[in-house]
């Protein structure tokens, strides 16, 4: 019978079918972060219980820790610096591999697993991190749980799941210029709403998916979860093997001979089934911010507010003028020329090398506006390595930007650093939640370019616009 | 885990939606490397009145704080509750503060399983029913408190209507015995030792060996 990409990575680590309708499926690896990981590991240190494989448990800092440069231990957020002690502690205690604040190999989770070969195609792979489903760029079925989860996750080797259904996501034909992954995901969020992902593991597919660098479908398959999926899913492709046989934990040998084979059957067999399928045509988006409180709050950069008197629901026209209140917007705004007074890049969505070239190319020769706070934080040590070869480094201070260590940083509040209250920002990064980067912080979520366009306009901008200037 | 079986308790509405993790556990308020201590930052950025970022009071207008919700235990919300981060002190925090039954047209996926591994309800109804229940609350939501029975998988206003609600087998199971996930988990070893046996030889590339 004809499978999906999902069945067969499903079919493949099916330990048992229980006799209440869920399953026992067997988890490859294990990523934690101090933020949850640390409660996890202690939890169930508490309760007496081991990492049953310690060998396929991994974990790093990455959540509350400083991005200053010249970085410590020391967190803004007062008691942070426990939570950083307890994941290196607690991780020597059960013996899993830990990579510390100071390691070449630290960065935001996510990237560290794709990086570092913890994640590949057709393993599974959880973490106690919404974003985790950003693996699927690379074919690796991963999704985020809770710390309870992550606690039987590390003690059977398995988690009990019911079998999620599955929907394809087509995009074909190529985005206009200006437009990236992290656009069409906005659109397709704006488009379906929140919620349209869910119960639904998702396969990205289309020419427009094949065309994308791998960085650009982790952003789409990381915002999958803001689109309520389990998960989402990319089929590799040689450009995902290219990557993957390079990285230190991939298996070498003999073994990467018999991995290349199973890896190239990981595809949607012709005629399998879906429960649902969307399609984009990619000529169809463009820049893409939100306006408002949730990531469904999504329009075009030439777009408008929506009037609330116009939705029927009740529910929802009450929750669309309280994401307004919040935001300070009155129906009918254009996105476009908000004043801004920060501009964020970095987080899991949008930190990769090719975020940062785009930034730059917008930022190069400009300036930032006046009294605009902008701060840029490469997701992971390599990629800032990386950036400075490149000298993206000097592009990104020469236009005003701070530039940091790789963490998690601003994207929210954990590390006890935030805008100012009641600060517009203009942000790469997920989530649009009221507070997340800070009390009464209004985050409007763009792309990388259209960020640093915004940045040096001092407005929501068109990054096609600056991108035009020589 | 305390089993839930029946349940009977004051009801407060928050009916808008997508309220994320962010809005239930604000990150500022998760202090500690602890499943405890949350409660009091429960809905932070609604519930307290703030002068920048120190809380002075109580913010009056917020449901939580008002009289008539006193010691509430049932939450009424609007669709997708719990999404975004995966933070279980969402669950904990609303846990602490005595809540035991959250009904909503959905839940986010990850903070569902996250309240069953924790002992809390989620029920699901449709968006006009959890309206039907917010309005059965009137005049008095102290007086006019909701039942929910697990194991008839029913609610009953304080006026005696009943809606019915459904709910996976796994999830009630749960819920019902207080089961330990692990422990449960842990009766089928030996189909996980075969399985793991088994996929040694077949996927042979994807297993790690200590450094």
């Amino acid at each position: 019978m004809e499978q999906t990409l999902f069945d067969k990575i499903w079919n493949d680590h099916q330990v048992a079918e229980l006799d209440d309708g869920s399953f026992l499926v067997y988890i490859d690896r294990v990523f934690l972060h101090e933020r949850t990981g640390s409660v996890a590991l202690s939890s169930l240190a508490e309760s007496g219980r081991a990492v049953r494989n310690p060998a396929q448990v991994f974990g790093t800092v990455d959540h509350i820790i400083d991005t200053t440069p010249g970085r410590s231990d020391r967190t803004r957020m007062p008691g942070g610096e426990a939570f950083v002690r307890a994941m290196r502690e607690l991780s020597r205690q059960a013996g899993i591999r830990f990579i510390d604040i100071h390691d070449r190999r630290q960065g935001i989770s996510h990237l560290v697993s794709a990086e570092q070969g913890i994640a590949l195609p057709g393993l599974t792979l959880v973490c106690p991190d919404s974003h985790t489903c950003t693996l699927g760029a690379l074919g690796t079925l991963a999704w985020g749980i809770g710390s309870s989860e992550c606690e039987h996750a590390m003690a059977t080797e398995t988690l009990r799941l019911k079998k999620p259904g599955q929907m394809q996501v087509r995009c074909d034909g190529e985005l206009p210029a200006g437009v990236t992954a992290k656009d069409l995901a906005l659109h397709l969020i704006g488009r379906h709403s929140a919620a349209g992902g869910r119960g639904f593991a998702i396969e990205f597919c289309g020419s427009t998916v094949e065309r994308l660098p791998l960085a650009g479908r982790a952003t789409l398959c990381n915002m999958a979860v803001e689109f309520s999926a389990f998960t989402a899913l990319v089929a590799p492709d040689e450009k995902t093997l290219a990557y993957v046989e390079q990285r230190p934990l991939a298996p070498a040998g003999d073994q990467l001979a018999s991995a290349r084979q199973y890896w190239e059957r990981l595809h949607t067999d012709p005629g399998a089934r879906f429960d649902l399928q969307l399609t984009i045509d990619a000529a169809d988006v463009a820049p893409t911010v939100t306006w408002g409180t949730s990531p469904q709050h999504a329009v075009a950069v030439d777009g408008r507010v929506p009037d609330p008197r116009h939705i029927a629901d009740e529910q929802e026209r009450r929750t669309t003028e309280l994401a307004m209140a919040y935001m300070d917007l009155a129906p009918g705004t254009a996105v476009r020329d908000l004043a801004i007074d920060g501009a964020f890049i970095g987080s899991c969505t949008n930190s990769r090398l090719p975020d940062l070239r785009a930034a730059a190319a917008v930022l190069d020769g400009n300036r930032v506006a006046d009294g605009i706070t902008a701060i840029c934080v490469p997701g992971s040590s390599a990629i800032k390595r990386e950036a400075e070869a490149e000298g993206l480094d000097e592009v990104f201070r020469a236009a005003g930007f701070e530039w940091r260590e790789s963490g998690c940083s601003l994207c929210f509040y954990a590390g006890g650093e935030g805008f100012p209250t009641g600060a517009r920002v203009i942000s790469s990064t997920n989530r649009n939640f009221e507070g997340r980067q800070g009390r009464g912080v209004r985050t409007h979520l763009a792309s990388p370019a259209t960020v640093a366009a915004s940045a040096i306009a001092g407005r929501i901008a068109d990054c096609r616009e600056t991108t035009a200037r020589p | 885990m305390k089993p839930l079986r029946q349940h009977q308790g004051v009801a407060v509405p928050l009916l808008r939606i997508n309220i994320d993790t962010d809005a239930i556990i604000p990150s500022r308020e998760m202090k500690r490397v602890s499943k405890k201590g949350l409660g009091q930052g429960l809905f932070a950025g609604w519930r307290y009145r703030y002068e920048g970022d120190e809380k002075v009071g109580p913010e009056p207008e917020f449901a939580l704080n008002q009289p008539a919700y006193a010691g509430a235990s049932i939450l009424l919300a609007g669709a997708n509750f719990g999404c975004g981060s995966s933070r279980e002190h969402a669950v904990w925090a609303l846990a602490e503060y005595g809540f035991r039954v959250l009904v909503a047209p959905s839940f986010g996926s990850i903070f569902r399983n996250n309240c069953i591994r924790n002992g809390l309800l989620p029920v699901t109804l449709p968006a006009e029913q959890v309206e039907t229940l917010a309005d059965s609350l009137q005049p008095d939501p102290q007086q006019r408190r909701i039942k929910v029975d697990l194991e008839a998988r029913v609610i009953e206003t304080a006026d005696g209507r009943t809606l019915e609600f459904s709910i996976d087998e796994a999830a009630r199971k749960t819920l019902l015995d207080g089961l330990d996930a692990i422990e449960v988990t842990l009766r089928h070893d030996d189909a996980i030792q075969a399985f793991k046996a088994a996929d040694r030889q077949r996927r042979a590339w994807a297993s790690l060996w200590p450094e």
